[in-house]
């Protein structure tokens, strides 16, 4: 009796553990499955162009490729610094450990605000207090094709700064734990043969936290290029392609938030096409992360 | 007439006092209120959210909100949308919990680390980083549009499947990690005195892991309770009370798909709905949080 309670439960434990891997799978399946039909009647083709015309069955995603690496890689631009710079204020004796704990707090808190609040917010906030200075942007450096449109209201750039706050909290709670395990040993060292605090944290302390921080920096490159909510909200969601970053854009995820759930015929199976390439490229960034975190762990 | 030793030993030994004007002591102090601004702007946005929460959410906060459905109309409310997540957010508890916590056990406590529990840890992590747009895609495809639960398209059921899949990584993760922390001498003396190993894992292990694992799962909840993604083609959208026990297989109102809607639309009492219903979201999350929080260092003390 017991044996077979024992026995049982152990194959129970087996099958639930087994469920991720089925739920994986299965997503991969259905939605190359629902993407064959456009895969076969599009081909390559779909990744490089940019007319997206559901009433002449013409599809093809470029824009909102483009644009999901785009925005994801100019908030990691902005995040990256910011992020790190946080993480070296908080794990440095600076300032009092009571208001570096709070700093930590509210970063971490910022994270669970949900996406949809963000976007909220930066659809009635952040940017019409940011257009004025997108406007002197346009006109200042209008020559350049980036800042080459009238900002109008929701387009990429105000897309960038809330992924910004979005991946934010998680390059700083990483980076920051990765500076935390960096044996003090190495720090006494540096400051032992009479190099300042930044020689120390630049010369030592970052060199040794460098994989778990760069784990971190993909990890939130994964998060941005599939975040949704908040950048549908805000980024005007226009097939049109444009080299403005303060024109309307758009995003694979915005694009499936858009229309797939009115979708039907050949735009549901380019829709699938277009989330099989970003399942894609989100495991593609996910494993290099995990591959950059084992090559680039120092020893010591 | 000799100088006395300390008098000789003054004048040779080099000035040791901070000095302010070096190079290297200049680019410290820059480079440190860099960072210091940094962490300021950091902390803006988070700051800037709340207020305008609270602000805008709470002028337009009032006991009508939470006792009127989401009709759009004027003198709508939220109250629906309430009960709404709170059953979408159950029901994706309900799946996520039992099989992640099962599959946590299993990892921990019978793996042993063979292939098999690697490939499980391995897409553990690759589902992780699964955009939940995508979980919403799936769950449209496999369950919406095949109409498979009983002949009901849109439904909190679907809603629940499609939050549920961004929870169970976390869950089995934390879950493994808890379960790690008991340490052996606890097993090994459960076993010797002859506790079977179902026994064991059921009276020991997961109640000396419960803290952790429970902090886990409450963040997890806190998480599924503000996704949109997965649920505006799951479990859509819908402006009446839920009815009873049949409102599972019918299309339900959720805060956070009712804050997506609303925003986007061009009159002003929608926008304050949805404003309102941030208030709500975010207070619960919050609160949550910081819960989760208090449990974590309740449990270290």
């Amino acid at each position: 009796m017991e044996k077979s309670v024992d026995g049982g439960f152990r194959i129970l434990a087996i099958m639930l553990a087994s469920v991720v891997a089925m739920v994986l799978l299965a997503i991969l399946i259905v939605v190359f499955w629902g993407s064959l039909d456009s895969m076969g009647r599009y081909g390559w083709s779909f990744l490089v162009t940019s007319n997206w015309n559901p009433v002449k069955d013409e599809y093809g995603a470029f824009t909102a490729i483009y644009g999901t690496l785009l925005t994801s890689l100019l908030a990691l631009l902005i995040a990256v610094p910011l992020g790190v710079g946080t993480a070296i204020f908080i794990t440095e004796n600076i300032i009092p450990l009571k208001i570096r704990t709070l700093i930590g707090l509210m970063v971490e808190l910022l994270a669970a605000i949900p996406s949809v609040v963000l976007g909220l917010w930066a659809i009635f906030v952040l940017e019409p207090f940011i257009r004025p200075f997108l406007e002197i942007l346009h006109r200042t450096l209008g020559w350049l094709p980036f800042f080459s449109t009238d900002p109008m209201g929701p387009g990429i750039a105000p897309a960038v700064l809330i992924l910004v706050v979005m991946i934010l909290p998680i390059i700083t709670a990483i980076a920051r734990d990765s500076l935390n395990q960096v044996p003090m040993k190495l720090r006494q060292a540096a400051y032992g043969i009479g190099t300042t605090r930044w020689g120390a944290i630049l010369n030592v302390l970052l060199p040794a936290a460098i994989s778990g921080i760069v784990g971190g920096v993909m990890l939130a490159l994964g998060r941005a290029m599939g975040e949704t909510m908040a950048v549908t909200m805000i980024i005007g969601n226009s097939n049109t392609f444009s080299w403005s970053v303060l024109a309307p854009g758009n995003t694979i995820s915005a694009m499936l938030a858009n229309q797939f759930g009115e979708a039907d015929g050949s735009q549901v199976s380019s829709l699938m096409y277009a989330a099989f390439i970003l399942m894609i490229l989100t495991l593609a960034v996910n494993l290099l992360a995990r591959w950059m975190v084992k090559r680039l762990s120092l020893k010591y | 007439m000799a100088l006395s030793p300390t008098a000789s030993l003054r004048r040779d030994s080099p000035d040791l006092s901070y000095k302010k004007g070096l190079k290297r002591n200049i680019l410290n102090r820059i480079l440190t209120s860099l960072v210091g601004l940094f962490s300021a702007i950091a902390v803006l946005p988070l700051v800037a959210v709340l207020t305008y929460v609270l602000i805008k959410g709470g002028r337009v906060l009032n006991i009508s909100l939470f006792t009127s459905p989401s009709t759009g109309l004027e003198g709508g409310g939220i109250g629906n949308a309430v009960i709404g997540t709170i059953i979408v957010t159950f029901l994706s508890a309900l799946i996520a919990i039992p099989v992640g916590v099962g599959g946590g056990i299993f990892l921990a406590e019978y793996s042993g680390g063979g292939i098999f529990a690697q490939f499980i840890r391995f897409g553990t992590n690759v589902m992780s980083g699964v955009p939940s747009i995508i979980a919403g895609v799936f769950v449209y495809s496999v369950i919406v549009k095949t109409k498979i639960i009983f002949g009901n398209s849109y439904s909190a059921i679907a809603g629940g499947v499609a939050l549920s899949i961004l929870m169970l990584p976390t869950v089995i993760k934390t879950t493994d990690e808890g379960l790690k922390l008991v340490p052996d001498d606890l097993r090994r003396a459960a076993l010797g005195v002859g506790a079977s190993k179902f026994v064991t894992i059921l009276r020991i292990t997961l109640p000396s892991a419960f803290t952790p694992i429970a902090t886990g799962v409450v963040l997890s909840i806190a998480r599924a309770a503000g996704e949109t993604a997965p649920l505006i083609f799951t479990a859509l959208f819908s402006p009446f009370w839920p009815q009873g026990f049949e409102s599972v297989f019918n299309p339900i109102a959720t805060l956070s798909v009712l804050i997506y809607n609303f925003a986007t639309l061009p009159y002003e009492a929608q926008n304050e709905l949805a404003w309102a219903a941030s208030f709500v979201l975010v207070l619960f999350i919050l609160l949550i949080n910081l819960f989760a929080r208090w449990l974590r260092r309740f449990a270290a003390n």
